[in-house]
């Protein structure tokens, strides 16, 4: 049993067989996003009441939440599979952890900036400096921090291990994150959703954030596969298989 | 509809966050489709250059065979 995961992750984890399934992956993959996607967003826009205190303007948090949801998920993602390839030089988890630092960027300047949009109406001001918002900005530039280090160094393998130990210290600001809400007196709202008691939140408005999460999710792995075969035929450009499929 | 659009006075506010997303997400899929795009292109010159260099160091290696024997 053991052995034959070990080698589902040996052949899953060979450049070549990764390139042929991600081909394959992408359209459903695709396919998948936009479904969910418009149903999330049908709920999210039109059947969900509008909230009692904020009125209309709570429908920000169907792009908010998952998108802060996804810029901690990615973030981890990053940081486990750059510590597995530190420790087994497994190259695709090399892959997948530098080419998950631009999408995981972009969700957290999405959590950034559709929150300081969500704010000017119901806190009356775009930005404060408190704690979730603080954290959540860090995590942005240690996003950015990583993917400079990754193009300053020249060979890309050197570069990843440096950026897998950047990405590792980086993990500290997860739970400071997650907790902030808990730890510090601030503006920002504690959680509704997360948390181990019933939700504090009424169904019809739960579900479309749900249904929206796991698109953002889906869109997530869409983009990593489509990035990671650009990195795998910079990085395997002098391979065989490389070129025989390219000149074919 | 016109209700819908306006979202109870909040119009700018939410069409703004959902707009902005959209787009990023838009081009977190164009982008690498492009980058993808072209580094095949550039890997097929490569590679065809590198065709063509090796049959020229042959029939180089030939006519200099030719020449001393």
């Amino acid at each position: 049993m053991f052995s034959a995961i070990w080698k589902f992750i040996q052949k899953f984890s060979s450049p070549p067989y990764f390139y042929q399934i991600s081909n394959k992956m992408i359209p459903w993959l695709a396919v998948i996003f936009l479904a969910t996607l418009v149903y999330g967003l049908y709920g999210a826009l039109i059947t969900a009441p509008a909230d009692y205190q904020q009125g209309d303007s709570f429908r920000i948090m169907y792009i908010h939440v998952p998108a802060a949801w996804m810029s901690l998920f990615i973030y981890m993602v990053m940081a486990v599979s750059g510590a597995i390839g530190l420790i087994w030089r497994i190259k695709l988890s090399e892959v997948v952890a530098i080419c998950s630092a631009p999408i995981g960027a972009v969700f957290t300047f999405l959590a950034l900036i559709t929150g300081s949009i969500w704010g000017k109406p119901m806190w009356g001001t775009w930005w404060v400096w408190d704690a979730r918002l603080t954290a959540e900005l860090i995590l942005l530039f240690l996003y950015l921090g990583i993917l400079a280090l990754y193009s300053a160094i020249e060979d890309k393998r050197t570069a990843s291990r440096a950026v897998a130990i950047l990405a590792i210290v980086g993990v500290v600001n997860i739970p400071i994150i997650h907790y902030s809400v808990e730890w510090w007196n601030t503006l920002h709202q504690g959680p509704t959703v997360t948390k181990f008691d019933k939700p504090s939140i009424h169904i019809d408005m739960l579900i479309p954030l749900l249904v929206m999460a796991v698109s953002f999710k889906v869109y997530y792995v869409m983009a990593l596969l489509m990035r990671c075969k650009n990195e795998i035929l910079v990085r395997e450009s002098n391979t065989k298989w490389i070129k025989e499929m390219v000149m074919k | 509809m016109t209700e819908f659009f306006h979202m109870g006075g909040y119009a700018s506010f939410v069409w703004s966050s959902y707009g902005i997303a959209f787009i990023s997400l838009l081009l977190g899929v164009i982008l690498p489709m492009r980058t993808n795009s072209a580094t095949l292109t550039r890997l097929k010159g490569r590679f065809r250059r590198e065709q063509i260099q090796a049959q020229e160091m042959q029939d180089n290696l030939q006519d200099t065979q030719e020449k001393t024997s």
